[in-house]
């Protein structure tokens, strides 16, 4: 099997990730990647892929149904098999650790395989890491929000400047120990109950 | 008996597939009786059964309810890595059925099909169809079932053989994860499909599907789901597996309890679980199902948790499974294989935890399947066990110890010549 005309099928429904590991199978060389974002008629899509490497991640209920291609060699041309060799086990667990499983026709050799899960695991990860970082900045945007709210409350209400409306929110988070945004959050919630 | 603090109690951790045969383990955390054994039980729902298998595989699980040849593929290591594993308890018998789409069921109904989920006329009528679609050069049936190494493949594949329909040649077999059977059946992806409840009475709920036949019809007292494990786990944590054990079953017992199934239907319907109505969930639990719209039907030993010994490991399951997967060509009949499928299932396991209880156990580990026509006092524990009746719709029997002669005396399998 030439290398160079490799064949690989993503099947993700979470588009953000399934264009994360396209790309970077594509900047590893592989010519040929498709998605599969759609449920409906998966094996007769993958059939006519005939991809040498099906790529799934684990919250696809979808899996159940490639299982199935180990079996029934009359649906795919060629037999699929699990991505690892017996020994691998440290493959696996981090594969399965990253939430991602890829399937793999038989006869790649082992190196090519090795790379590929590689690369789906650590894209994988990466998703994760994006996905943990855009929930942080979402949740900074929102604080900074409530907390410019409040400073122009105080500012209003108790005739401060800027930056004394924000030193008061400061001290008060301080001496609470709570975070300053919980702070400005309850001057805006305790200001909508005053009108 | 000693309530522990949940502090102190060993955790234990489960995987489990939503559906109504999980029941044993969701009574057992919920209800008090896995804690009154000292134990945390923590479950967590899956989504897939390559998931569950795989996740036991490397120890995100201790345990897991599985399909029941899924170990025994596992241990055999057909369709994945070798991972040896072990069942030393089945999480029941029966509770899945066949349903096909309320159109199939039109053509079944005017080939003669009759109403009250008879195998044997319905399995004549669907021949029938099959041969008019030939006929008429339309595309084959597609019928969907849950694993490759599932009851419902094999049940499905002996019943539509022994009715003279060649389940690779005559109609197509595809895989549909159970959450999906209803919208594929709407969708006409599928004409019909063989998974467990409740998602068959959901189907007739939404007015799309009919339920034609059960697997108590086809196979009474057969089996479904089962705890599995590896063997690892099993050999490192004996006195665990054996509190595990003896939770599951008082909890099998509370669960076959008719006076629980209304509380047990509101458990299990809840979003954590099935998350469905509950009167639908009741259904399954009390075998009155609703075969078709206001068509009620009492299906006897519909699913059975744990009394009658249904929660017992038999080794001629497994064995009867085995012959199955060779006989469709999954598995290669080696003394190897046969070997490996005989010692996934654990009859000793089940002893040594459930001894000191009042719990009629069989003296044999194996029994002739389908033997029994009627209610049989048989040789147990504390001589209170009645099994049965049991046995094949077609009247044949499964003996154990003659495994190569039975796969041997169908016509229709894998390397056969049957079919339409």
């Amino acid at each position: 099997m030439s290398e160079k005309r490799l064949s690989i099928a993503i099947i993700d429904e979470n588009h953000l990730r399934a264009a994360i590991l396209e790309d970077g199978l594509r900047a590893s060389g592989v010519e040929t990647v498709t998605v599969i974002r759609e449920r409906a008629n998966l094996l007769r899509k993958l059939v006519m892929i005939d991809p040498d490497v099906v790529i799934i991640d684990l919250e696809n209920p979808s899996r159940d149904e490639l299982e199935q291609m180990f079996q029934v060699s009359r649906v795919v041309a060629r037999p699929v098999a699990m991505f690892v060799d017996q020994s691998d086990t440290a493959m696996i667990e981090a594969a399965v650790d990253a939430g991602v499983s890829a399937y793999i026709v038989d006869g790649l050799k082992s190196e090519r395989v090795k790379s590929i899960v590689d690369m789906a695991i650590s894209r994988f990860n990466a998703f994760s890491r994006l996905q943990t970082e855009l929930e942080a900045a979402r949740n900074e945007l929102a604080d900074r929000k409530v907390i410019e709210r409040a400073k122009s409350i105080l500012m209003t209400s108790r005739q401060l400047t800027e930056e004394q409306a924000y030193d008061l929110l400061r001290k008060t988070a301080m001496n609470q120990s709570q975070r300053l945004a919980e702070i400005a959050k309850s001057v805006v919630i305790a200001a909508g109950l005053l009108k | 008996m000693s309530q522990r603090s949940p502090s102190s109690n060993d955790l234990i951790r489960a995987a489990f597939i939503p559906l109504l045969d999980c029941s044993v383990l969701v009574v057992a955390a919920e209800k008090g009786f896995a804690a009154r054994e000292g134990l945390d039980l923590q479950l967590t729902r899956e989504l897939s059964w390559a998931n569950v298998r795989d996740r036991v595989s490397i120890g995100h699980f201790d345990v897991a309810h599985m399909l029941a040849p899924l170990p025994i593929a596992s241990t055999i290591g057909v369709g994945h890595w070798t991972v040896p594993m072990v069942t030393p308890l089945s999480m029941g018998q029966g509770g899945h059925a066949f349903t096909v789409s309320t159109g199939l069921w039109r053509g079944l109904a005017a080939a003669g099909a009759p109403e009250n989920g008879d195998p044997v006329l319905i399995g004549q009528a669907l021949r029938q169809v099959i041969r008019a679609r030939e006929r008429t050069g339309q595309p084959p049936l597609t019928f969907g079932m849950v694993f490759p190494f599932s009851c419902h493949n094999y049940d499905l594949r002996y019943w539509l053989a022994a009715s003279g329909i060649h389940p690779d040649r005559d109609v197509r077999l595809v895989v549909v994860p159970p959450p999906f059977t209803v919208d594929s059946l709407t969708a006409g992806h599928i004409d019909a499909f063989c998974v467990g409840e409740p998602w068959n009475s959901l189907a007739v709920a939404a007015g799309v599907g009919r339920i034609a036949t059960t697997k108590a019809a086809l196979w009474r007292g057969g089996p479904d789901k089962v705890l599995g494990m590896q063997a690892e786990w099993a050999e490192a944590n004996p006195d665990r597996l054996g509190r595990l054990l003896r939770a599951l079953h008082h909890a099998g017992m509370w669960c076959d309890d008719p006076g629980n199934h209304a509380e047990l239907a509101h458990l299990m319907a809840g979003p954590r679980f099935l998350d469905c109505p509950p009167e639908v969930a009741r259904r399954g639990l009390s075998g009155n199902l609703l075969l078709g719209e206001a068509q009620a039907h009492a299906i006897p030993d519909f699913i059975m948790f744990a009394d009658r010994a249904a929660n017992f490991p038999w080794t001629s399951h497994a064995l009867w499974m085995f012959s199955q997967m060779v006989r469709w060509g999954q598995v290669e009949f080696t003394p190897q294989t046969l070997a490996a499928a005989q010692s996934t299932f654990r009859p000793d396991l089940y002893r040594a935890a459930l001894a000191g209880l009042d719990v009629a156990m069989p003296k044999a580990n194996a029994k002739v399947e389908g033997a029994l026509a009627e209610p049989t006092p048989v040789a147990s524990s504390n001589g209170k066990l009645m099994l049965g009746p049991d046995g094949f719709f077609d009247g044949q029997r499964f003996d154990p110890d003659d495994i190569e002669r039975y796969i041997a005396s169908f016509e229709i399998r894998a390397d056969g010549a049957g079919g339409l």
